[in-house]
């Protein structure tokens, strides 16, 4: 972003204060616009009228993000990625997560292309009310043979609407595949110092975004994406090379940071979005599968934290998977919004007066962590979300947002009676708030029950402890 | 297949094509033109197949237009342009660019540097010391080089407690004596310190006397040679005796004492680090404005030097609010470098919280919707790998941590990144083919 204060926002916007945006002045939008959270198509007359369209344009490219943002793949899976403003996650926000690609080679039976692309597909994890998911398929021309990479291509394709990555070097090989992802808008996987004519051609032919590559060489990676820049290539994608081990990983880590501190401190020419291979842990003569896997997702680590905007792995161990999901969401979680959800009682499943009523915090990690361990387990019940600001039930306790008073508050407010609502008159609470037993009993004249400290272990206590004796 | 056409025949046929950069070429008249040789030129595809040739063509076209005085206007390299647009084929040659970029220039403050263990230089007895801190960058990065490279310390508890599983297979043996877990740790697991808790000293727990416990600090400290943290039960009440006590038997030789927090007696452990020599870790809790304060009371109220303070900035696992330990720790870090003297100190991460992470510990996934969460024994140690791993590179020197397994990654890709591993180097250029 060029500007970064509302009032220089503002001087592009009709300054009407019509509302139609929803904000009601054209000043709040602007701020809205300085924090990414509007676009200039959410104010409808400056989009609509045509005296606005000379400061339209000036206003988007003033807002355009300083590393530019490219979309891989069609459809509701195309991974977008890039589009960043700041080198800290602090200091607004990351937007775009890495994305992670799994490989498929081409020289695999059919069959086995078809169950690791479900494998890749189907993965989930849910956590903080939505699914973590895995981002595409990067098909690899392990064979060299055209035909062979297209009935690959072809064959991912059919199976999945992941978007997909074509890996080659060879651009007959790479136009075959093309061929058979017609319109899927894949991503072009590589254009080097020795064939970037062919690939860079390809690329404009089919109009996808593509991959310039140099190992350890910033100059030719810089000059490529130059080249490809002037002849009107703007979906590109940097790959300076992910070397596994040893000085050439180190080196790899800072070509990474002086990319983007490079791209972010405003040079155009090398501000695109970074492509890093933890793949190549598995070329690093790392004998016990195990370890190889760990150094792969040691790898993905750095590179998630340290500027990767997209990565193609090889292990699809849920040990390797999982933490790199997480790691991925941790570092891309917006600071700025509070993850909370309203303070209310909710049903999971269908209860009745005889369902047990347990409450937890409104902190969305708590809520939903609670709330997904038990419609799980298929118990029906009642679930309170005491408001407790947005903070979970251990470090609310300790800070004083989660007491008996709240509590019974909460109750209150949502309308709900123990002494009709349910015939048990009993509430079952966190583990971790034990302490608060007593003045529980006393405030909701309730008999109180403490429950384990992971709701993950609450379907075996209710075996043991419910219906209450 | 010589044919005939007309120059405004060609423009005609370019104009067809939706191509801007032609548009200013506007040639009229009826001077003839030869196109013999080039294949049939009134095909708009052929002449887009024809590429660099049409470029050339085009090139003539203004020339002949120039000499006839039409309004073209353009030169010769300009009339490249035009025509470059007209073809698939764009490039000709590469355009070169040189790649740079400045150094941080406002990481003007470095980090204080800070040693823990007195060898017999310093009247103490450890084999060597350990030093943190000293940074005048981000870890890793290439403003200027990290002087001290990360280190390890590995648990020890004064008494047998519940592990997961997958730790303690590792320590089963030696749980019973202090001693032998120091020396495990040490020995087998490459630890470059210990930490001894004092956990059975909780009132709670076995309320050991602070006199008794100090005794296992003996222990471990006789055991091994390299340097030791030691920490309490983590009972406001009863930790600044039991520190004070411990630090009295370790006197002299510079152990950490873990910790003094906002809420408990801190002035009574930065006494005791005083008086017998050790240094103190200050430890708040995921709250830059607390860490400020206690570094503050720590510094001006109990006169602590700063070269005896490490932070802990508190480590919440992956999964768990390592988003908010992760920033706490880079946001500490930056405006260190950046010369708020208040921060300018080593970090230290209680990266075994990561076992608190149910992705590290549990059977299964409670959730039927989810994918098979795979065997616990190998999820556990990449939970702390990659925990420990991210505040590494957010800022923090020192670890504090259980998994033999953890260990041995976290300090191989920590001095990866800092330098010190030097291995075969592996040709990546053809990962494209490899056999995995
Ligand atoms: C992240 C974190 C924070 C974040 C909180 C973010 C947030 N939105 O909640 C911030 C930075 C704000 C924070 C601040 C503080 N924190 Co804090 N924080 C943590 C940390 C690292 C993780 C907590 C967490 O999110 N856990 C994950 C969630 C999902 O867990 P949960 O809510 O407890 O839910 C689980 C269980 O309770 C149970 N459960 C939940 N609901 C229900 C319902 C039923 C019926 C059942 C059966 C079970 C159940 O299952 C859930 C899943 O496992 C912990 C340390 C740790 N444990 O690693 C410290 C910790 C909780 N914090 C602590 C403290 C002291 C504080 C502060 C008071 C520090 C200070 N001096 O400023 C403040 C208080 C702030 C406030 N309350 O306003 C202490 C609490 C000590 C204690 N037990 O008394 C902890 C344990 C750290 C420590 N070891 O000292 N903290
Ligand atoms: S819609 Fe546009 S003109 Fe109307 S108030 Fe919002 S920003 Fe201003």
């Amino acid at each position: 972003m060029k500007i970064n204060s509302p009032l220089q926002a503002y001087k592009y916007l009709p300054q009407t204060n019509c509302g139609e945006c929803g904000e009601p002045t054209c000043m709040a939008f602007a701020s809205k616009l300085i924090d990414r959270s509007f676009k200039t198509a959410d104010c409808p007359p400056l989009v609509k009228e045509k005296k606005f369209a000379k400061k339209l344009a000036e206003l988007e490219g003033l807002l355009a993000p300083e590393i530019r943002e490219v979309i891989i793949g069609v459809g509701e899976k195309a991974a977008k990625i890039g589009g960043d403003d700041v080198l800290y996650r602090h200091k607004l926000t990351f937007f775009n997560k890495t994305k992670m690609f799994f490989d498929v080679a081409d020289n695999m039976d059919e069959a086995a292309i078809v169950e690791r692309v479900k494998q890749i597909a189907d993965f989930r994890k849910f956590y903080v009310g939505n699914y973590l998911l895995l981002d595409g398929i990067a098909v690899r021309a392990a064979s060299g043979d055209p035909a062979k990479f297209a009935a690959a291509v072809k064959k991912v394709g059919e199976t999945t609407d992941l978007p997909l990555i074509l890996c080659s070097f060879d651009p007959a090989v790479l136009k075959a595949g093309l061929e058979a992802a017609k319109d899927k808008n894949p991503l072009l996987y590589a254009a080097n110092k020795d064939n970037w004519k062919e690939v860079g051609e390809l690329a404009l032919e089919y109009k996808v975004p593509v991959v310039v590559s140099a190992i350890n060489d910033l100059d030719t990676l810089k000059t490529l994406a130059k080249t490809f820049a002037d002849a009107g290539i703007q979906d590109i994608v940097l790959d300076p090379g992910t070397v596994p081990v040893g000085k050439g990983l180190k080196n790899t880590f800072t070509n990474f940071l002086k990319i983007r501190r490079a791209g972010i401190d405003g040079d155009v020419e090398i501000a695109y979005p970074i492509l890093a291979l933890p793949f190549t842990a598995w070329m690093a003569g790392i004998e016990d599968p195990v370890n190889a896997s760990y150094w792969e997702t040691v790898m993905a680590s750095m590179f998630t934290i340290r500027y990767g905007d997209i990565m193609i792995l090889h292990s699809m161990e849920p040990y390797a998977v999982l933490p790199e999901m997480h790691l991925v969401d941790t570092i891309y979680t917006d600071p700025r919004t509070p993850v909370a959800v309203d303070g209310a009682m909710y049903k999971v499943g269908s209860p009745t007066a005889d369902s047990p009523v347990f409450f937890t915090t409104n902190f969305a990690l708590t809520y939903y962590t609670v709330e997904s361990d038990i419609a799980s387990n298929g118990i029906d019940c009642w679930l309170l979300a005491v408001d407790t600001d947005g903070i979970g039930v251990e470090a609310a306790v300790a800070g004083g947002q989660l007491t008996a008073d709240k509590v019974k508050d909460a109750f209150d407010k949502s309308d709900f009676d123990l002494k009709k609502d349910v015939n048990h008159n009993t509430v079952i609470i966190p583990g971790l708030s034990a302490r608060l037993q007593g003045d529980l009993e006393d405030s909701l004249s309730a008999s109180i029950k403490v429950g384990p400290m992971d709701s993950g272990r609450i379907p075996g206590w209710m075996e043991k402890n419910w219906p209450a004796k | 297949m010589a044919k005939k056409m007309k120059l405004t025949d060609i423009t005609n046929m370019f104009s067809g094509m939706d191509i801007e950069a032609l548009e200013g070429v506007t040639i009229e008249g009826d001077i003839e033109l030869d196109l013999g040789g080039l294949g049939g030129g009134s095909d708009p595809m052929l002449a887009a197949a024809l590429g660099q040739e049409s470029a050339v063509l085009a090139q003539h076209f203004a020339r002949i237009a120039g000499m006839f005085g039409y309004p073209v206007g353009i030169g010769g390299p300009a009339a490249a342009a035009p025509a470059a647009a007209l073809a698939a084929p764009k490039f000709k040659d590469l355009i070169p660019a040189k790649f740079d970029v400045a150094n941080m220039a406002d990481w003007a403050t470095p980090i204080q540097e800070v040693r823990i263990g007195n060898t017999s230089a310093d009247g103490g007895s450890r084999g060597k010391a350990v030093h943190v801190g000293g940074e005048k960058a981000l870890p890793f990065y290439f403003d200027a080089d990290m002087p001290n490279r990360n280190q390890v310390t590995i648990d020890v508890f004064d008494m047998r407690i519940g592990l997961a599983k997958a730790v303690k297979q590792n320590y089963d043996e030696v749980m019973d004596s202090p001693g032998e877990w120091a020396k495990k740790n040490v020995e087998q697991f490459n630890a470059d310190m210990i930490t001894i808790h004092l956990i059975s000293t909780d009132p709670l727990i076995k309320d050991t006397p602070a006199k008794e416990a100090a005794k296992t600090v003996e222990e471990v400290l006789q055991a091994v040679d390299v340097p030791i943290a030691i920490g309490g039960s983590g009972n406001p009440q009863k930790d600044p005796e039991v520190l004070a006590k411990a630090a009295e038997v370790a006197e002299g030789e510079r152990c950490l004492l873990a910790s003094a927090s906002l809420n408990l007696d801190y002035a009574a452990i930065a006494e005791a680090a005083l008086k017998y020599d050790h240094d103190v870790l200050s430890w708040t809790q995921l709250d830059m404005n607390s860490q400020k304060e206690l570094n503050r009371k720590l510094m001006k109220q109990c006169n602590v030097p700063r070269e005896r303070i490490i932070m802990d900035p508190t480590t919440a696992a992956l999964g768990y609010g390592l988003d908010y330990a992760y920033t706490n720790m880079e946001r500490i870090r930056l405006a260190a470098l950046m010369g708020d003297d208040e921060l300018t100190f080593p970090m230290s991460s209680g990266t075994t919280n990561a076992w608190g992470a149910r992705e590290s510990w549990m059977v299964g996934s409670p959730l039927k919707e989810d994918s098979d969460w795979g065997p616990r024994e190998y999820r556990g140690p990449i939970w702390e790998i990659v925990t420990g791993l991210s505040l590494a590179l957010a800022g923090n020197d020192l670890f504090m941590m259980m998994h033999p397994t953890s260990v041995a990654f976290l300090k191989k890709a920590t001095q990866t990144l800092f330098g010190s591993i030097d291995e075969e180097p592996v040709d990546i250029s053809n990962w494209i083919a490899a056999e995995v």
